[in-house]
C-alpha cells in the first residue's frame, strides 16, 4: 500500500506542532519560576538589611524589622516538628514493619494521602475548633499544633516510603542473631533508612515554614515581641499577609522584603532535602 | 548486635534466671513499642475523624437555622444574619476549572517534553526547577498576583480581550466589565501555576513507567513522537494521568492565600469573568476573625465542612485512580 505525500506531509507536520508547543509548554512553565523569583529579589532585595533581623515589626510610619516575626514562626515551627514527628515516625513505622500487611495500614495509608492534600485552612478551622474555642483565646500553641497536623502526614509517608526500602536480608540478619524486632527496628532499620527520614522532615519544614492559612485564626498576630505561647504570637506569613494588604508603603517593603526571606529558605530547604535524597539513591 | 539487645537489662547473663528476666523484659518491651507504633498509626485516623466532627460540630447552628436552604442561597449578610453557600461554592469551582483548563494541556506537554524529548543531562535541572513552582509558598503568589500579575492583566490583556470579544454573543458576556485586574479568571489562572507542578511530576513519573519495549516499537513502526505519546503512551497511563489531574484539582479547590489576595472578595455570582468574586477558602481567611455572632462564624465553618466534603471526595478519587495504576503495574 503506498503512503501518498500528502499524508506523510500532514503527520510530519502535526509531529512538529507537537514538539512545538511541548517546547512551549516548558518554557512557560520555567517562565513563571524566573518572574517570581525575579519580582522577589526586585522588590525584596532592597530592604534586607540587620534592622529586619534585630528590630520589631513597626507601626505604619516609621523603620522597623521582622524580628519578632522571624522568631515565632522559628518557635512554632519547631514546635510543630516536635510534636508531629515523632507521631509520625511511629505511624510510618507501624505501616512499614509491623503491619505491612494489615488492613489497618492500607486504611492509614489511603487517609494519610488524603490528609496531606487536605486544604490547610480546614485545618485551622479544625484547631480553632479544637483548641481555641475551648480555651477561649487565640495562642501560639494552637498555631503550632495546626501546623503539626500538615507535619504528620509528610513524615508517615517519607517514613514509610524509607523503611520499605530498607532490604529484608538486613531485617533477617538481624533476626537471626537473636534481636527482638523492636530493637531490630530502632537499631537497624532506622540506620539504614535514616538519610530518607530526614528529607521527610525537611520537606515538612519547608511545607509549613510558608503555611499562612492554618495561622489565620489559630495565632492571630502580635505586633510585640512574645514568646508566651498562651498568647498570640506573631509570624512571618502573617505579617506578610496584613503588611502587605496595608495602605502603607513601609509596611509593604517590609512584606516584600519577609516574603523573600521566606521564599528563599524554603527553596533553599526543598533543595537540599533534594540532594539528600538523591545521595541516598546513587550510593 | 547482640550486646546491643541485652545492653541495660543484663548484669550478669549467665545466670539462667537473669537470662529469662532479660527476655521476658525484651518481650514486654516489644510488645509496647509495637502497641505504640499502632496507636500513633491510629492517631492519624483519629484526626481525620476529628477534623470531620469538629467541621460538623461546628457547622451545626448554621445548617439546623438554614437547612438546606444555606446550599442554594446566594446573599451573604451579616447584618440580617443571612447566609448562603452558592457564591463562594461557584466561585471555587470556576476558579479552578480555569486553572485545570489551562494547567492539564501544559502540564502533560512538559511531562511530554521531559520524557521524549528533553536531552538527558537536562532532565534532572528542568524537572526539578518545575518543580520548585511547588515549593513557592502560596502567600508569595498571592503577593505576586495583586502587585505584579493583576495590575499588568489590567492594564496590557484585559483590555485586549474586552475589545476582541465585545461583539460576539457569549464570550462578550463572560468577558465583560471593567477591567479591575483582580477577580474570578486572575484567581484560575493563579491557581494554574500552582497546580502545574502536580500535573507535570505525576505525570512524568508514569510516563517512565511505561515499558520502553511498547514505545521502542511504535517508533520502529515509524511513529511520530507525537503518535506514540498520542496513541501509546496517553492510553497506557491514562489512569495515572486522570489521578494526577484529580489530585491537583484536589489542591487547587483548597488553595486559600493565592486566591485571598486576588479574587476580590465579592459575594455574587456574575456572568463576567472578570468580575471580583469569592471562594470558599478565600472567604473563610477573610472573614472569620472578623465574625461576629454564632451563625456567622458557624456558617463559614459550614462552608469549610463543604469545602472539605468537595475536596475528600475528589482526592479520594484520585487516590484510587493511583492505587489502581499501581496494582496495575505491580510497583
Amino acid at each position: 500500500m503506498a503512503m501518498s505525500p500528502a499524508l506523510y506531509a500532514r503527520r510530519r507536520r502535526r509531529n512538529r506542532v507537537s514538539i512545538g508547543l511541548a517546547l512551549a509548554a516548558t518554557a512557560f512553565g520555567l517562565l513563571w519560576l524566573v518572574l517570581i523569583l525575579a519580582v522577589l529579589l526586585w522588590k525584596g532585595f532592597g530592604g534586607l538589611s540587620l534592622a529586619v533581623f534585630t528590630q520589631m515589626t513597626p507601626p505604619p510610619g516609621s523603620a522597623g524589622g521582622l524580628l519578632n516575626a522571624i522568631a515565632g514562626s522559628l518557635v512554632m515551627t519547631v514546635l510543630a516538628v516536635a510534636i508531629g514527628t515523632p507521631l509520625g515516625i511511629l505511624a510510618g513505622t507501624y505501616m512499614a514493619e509491623y503491619g505491612r500487611y494489615d488492613r489497618l495500614t492500607s486504611v492509614v495509608r489511603f487517609i494519610n494521602d488524603i490528609l496531606l492534600s487536605a486544604p490547610s485552612i480546614v485545618i485551622g478551622l479544625f484547631i480553632y475548633e479544637v483548641m481555641v474555642a475551648r480555651m477561649g483565646h487565640f495562642s501560639g500553641w494552637a498555631g503550632a499544633v495546626a501546623l503539626a497536623v500538615i507535619v504528620i502526614p509528610v513524615v508517615v509517608r517519607t517514613t514509610e516510603d524509607m523503611l520499605a526500602l530498607v532490604p529484608d536480608t538486613l531485617r533477617e540478619a538481624a533476626a537471626s542473631i537473636g534481636l527482638p524486632r523492636s530493637l531490630m527496628i530502632r537499631k537497624v532499620a532506622y540506620r539504614t533508612a535514616r538519610a530518607g527520614m530526614v528529607t521527610g522532615v525537611l520537606l515538612a519544614v519547608a511545607r509549613i515554614s510558608g503555611e499562612t492559612a492554618p495561622l489565620l485564626f489559630t495565632t492571630l498576630n502580635n505586633q510585640f515581641w512574645s514568646l508566651n505561647l498562651n498568647q498570640p504570637v506573631a509570624s512571618l506569613p502573617i505579617v506578610i499577609f496584613q503588611f502587605a494588604l496595608s495602605p502603607y508603603n513601609d509596611w509593604q517593603r517590609l512584606a516584600w522584603t519577609g516574603a523573600l526571606i521566606i521564599t528563599f529558605a524554603v527553596l533553599a530547604l526543598s533543595i537540599v532535602a533534594r540532594l539528600l535524597a538523591s545521595q541516598r539513591k546513587s550510593s | 548486635m547482640a550486646d546491643v539487645a541485652l545492653q541495660g537489662g543484663a548484669v550478669v547473663a549467665s545466670k539462667q534466671t537473669d537470662r529469662s528476666q532479660v527476655l521476658r523484659r525484651l518481650q514486654v518491651h516489644d510488645a509496647a513499642f509495637r502497641g505504640l507504633t499502632r496507636a500513633a498509626a491510629i492517631a492519624v485516623l483519629l484526626i481525620l475523624g476529628g477534623i470531620i466532627v469538629s467541621l460538623i460540630h461546628g457547622s451545626w447552628p448554621a445548617l439546623r437555622t438554614f437547612g438546606f436552604s444555606f446550599f442554594v442561597t446566594e446573599s451573604w449578610n451579616p447584618v440580617t444574619n443571612r447566609f448562603g453557600a452558592v457564591a463562594p461554592v461557584y466561585g471555587t469551582i470556576v476558579t479552578s476549572l480555569i486553572a485545570m483548563l489551562i494547567a492539564v494541556p501544559v502540564g502533560l506537554f512538559i511531562a511530554m517534553f521531559l520524557t521524549e524529548l528533553c536531552p538527558m543531562w537536562l532532565r534532572r535541572p528542568v524537572g526539578i526547577a518545575i518543580e520548585l513552582l511547588a515549593g513557592i509558598p502560596s502567600i508569595i503568589y498571592g503577593i505576586w498576583g495583586l502587585f505584579v500579575f493583576a495590575p499588568f492583566l489590567q492594564q496590557h490583556v484585559q483590555p485586549a480581550i474586552i475589545a476582541a470579544f465585545g461583539n460576539i454573543p457569549v464570550l462578550s458576556s463572560l468577558f465583560a466589565g471593567p477591567p479591575y485586574g483582580i477577580g474570578i479568571l486572575t484567581a484560575g489562572l493563579i491557581l494554574a501555576i500552582m497546580v502545574l507542578p502536580f500535573i507535570t511530576s505525576i505525570s512524568r513519573d508514569v510516563f517512565e513507567a511505561v515499558p520502553a519495549v511498547l514505545k521502542e516499537a511504535s517508533y520502529g513502526l515509524g511513529c511520530t513522537t507525537w503518535e506514540v505519546m498520542r496513541h501509546v503512551v496517553l492510553p497506557y497511563t491514562r489512569v495515572g494521568v486522570i489521578g494526577a489531574v484529580m489530585l491537583a484539582l484536589g489542591r487547587a479547590l483548597g488553595e486559600t492565600m493565592a486566591v485571598t489576595f486576588v479574587i476580590g472578595n465579592a459575594h455574587r455570582v456574575a456572568p463576567s469573568l472578570f468580575a471580583p468574586g469569592t471562594t470558599i477558602s478565600a472567604t473563610i481567611a477573610n472573614e472569620f476573625t472578623e465574625a461576629v455572632g454564632d451563625l456567622y462564624t458557624s456558617s463559614l465553618i459550614a462552608l469549610g465542612l463543604i469545602l472539605f466534603v468537595i475536596t475528600f471526595i475528589v482526592l479520594a478519587a484520585a487516590r484510587y485512580m493511583l492505587l489502581r495504576l499501581d496494582a496495575r503495574t505491580g510497583s
